[in-house]
């Protein structure tokens, strides 16, 4: 049993709330998913229209953990002040952080993102740094106080799934004990099953959800992908062989020659 | 005087952030404050006075990855 924080969830699902048709799609994609937490954003809200209190009372009723983002941050100052003003919109001290330092690629600025950590987790929060597959930064963020690590599978929004199988797996193993989430990259529910068969404890996705041809089937197969997944990993596999070796016993086969 | 909000140039009669933001219509919102860059939590609202010129940012609940 994983804890988050202390925190057990639902499912190992983390599910975004971006890019959806609509509302109500999102709110059926979501339920359909049996996604154990929300992720949640925060942006500017007009006095007149009141965009996000709609949506609050949407992702309230999902009934699970949400996890705020700083996305679009790129200064420790900004992520800093947005993951502050998260947590009292949202009443939680979790913050999924993101330093962005690069436009394109959108990869963290990892040295930024320690230290955005660091301030954070001294003053309460409980962080989960969106980090690449780097040993030596993963001790930094561990050092500034994170109990939970999210490395990338790739970058944000691409959907080419887990690009550093080798990495991925070297962290997995270097860090036993620390719940880690795969966060950003994912495109099928066949990537999601297989962060989950390497031992990774929870997957984090939105696009692959929100951009499918029809977003609440696809929520529901990455449902069952990670259950699939874990209960796979829990079942521990096979290792694989380069040469054959007969499934169907040789012994008592017929003689015909 | 004249404030920033989120980017817009507002005027506003009041001089302390608690009483503005209830003039600009946020009244009883799900919102978080940043005044010039700085988080203002909303137990310091009352407290924290305007001044002409000032960047207020209010946000609120919004779809996220």
């Amino acid at each position: 049993m994983t804890l988050f924080y202390g925190t057990e969830l639902t499912s190992p699902l983390m599910l975004g709330t971006a890019l959806y048709p609509s509302p109500a799609i999102m709110a059926e994609a979501f339920k359909a998913s049996g996604a154990g937490v929300a992720t949640v954003s925060l942006r500017r809200e007009s006095g007149a229209d009141r965009a996000g209190q709609d949506f609050w009372s949407l992702v309230s009723d999902f009934g699970v953990p949400v996890l705020p983002n700083t996305a679009g941050c790129h200064t420790v100052k900004e992520a800093v002040t947005t993951a502050q003003m998260a947590r009292e919109v949202f009443g939680t001290p979790w913050i999924k952080l993101e330093v962005i330092g690069h436009t394109d690629t959108l990869q963290p600025d990892v040295f930024g993102l320690v230290e955005a950590a660091k301030i954070l987790t001294e003053d309460g929060f409980e962080v989960f740094p969106y980090t690449t597959e780097d040993l030596i930064v993963a001790e930094r963020l561990l050092n500034a106080g994170c109990k939970v690590l999210m490395p990338w599978g790739a970058p944000i929004g691409s959907g080419l799934g887990l690009n550093n199988l080798h990495g991925l797996r070297t962290m997995r193993a270097q860090f036993p004990d620390v719940p880690m989430v795969i966060d950003a990259g994912i495109g099928l529910p066949s990537h999601a099953a297989q962060a989950m068969e390497m031992g990774f404890d929870a997957v984090l996705l939105n696009t692959a959800v929100a951009k499918a041809g029809d977003p609440v089937a696809m929520a529901r197969a990455f449902g069952l992908a990670v259950e699939a997944g874990k209960a796979a990993y829990d079942a521990d596999p096979m290792e694989p062989r380069d040469m054959a070796s007969p499934s169907t016993p040789l012994i008592g086969k017929a003689f015909l020659e | 005087m004249k404030i920033i909000l989120n980017g817009e140039a507002r005027d506003v009669a009041q001089a302390n952030l608690a009483v503005a933001l209830e003039e600009l219509g946020y009244s009883t919102a799900k919102i978080a404050t940043a005044l010039n860059g700085n988080f203002v939590p909303a137990s310091a609202r009352a407290s924290t006075p305007l001044s002409d010129g000032d960047l207020l940012e209010v946000v609120a609940p919004m779809q996220g990855g």
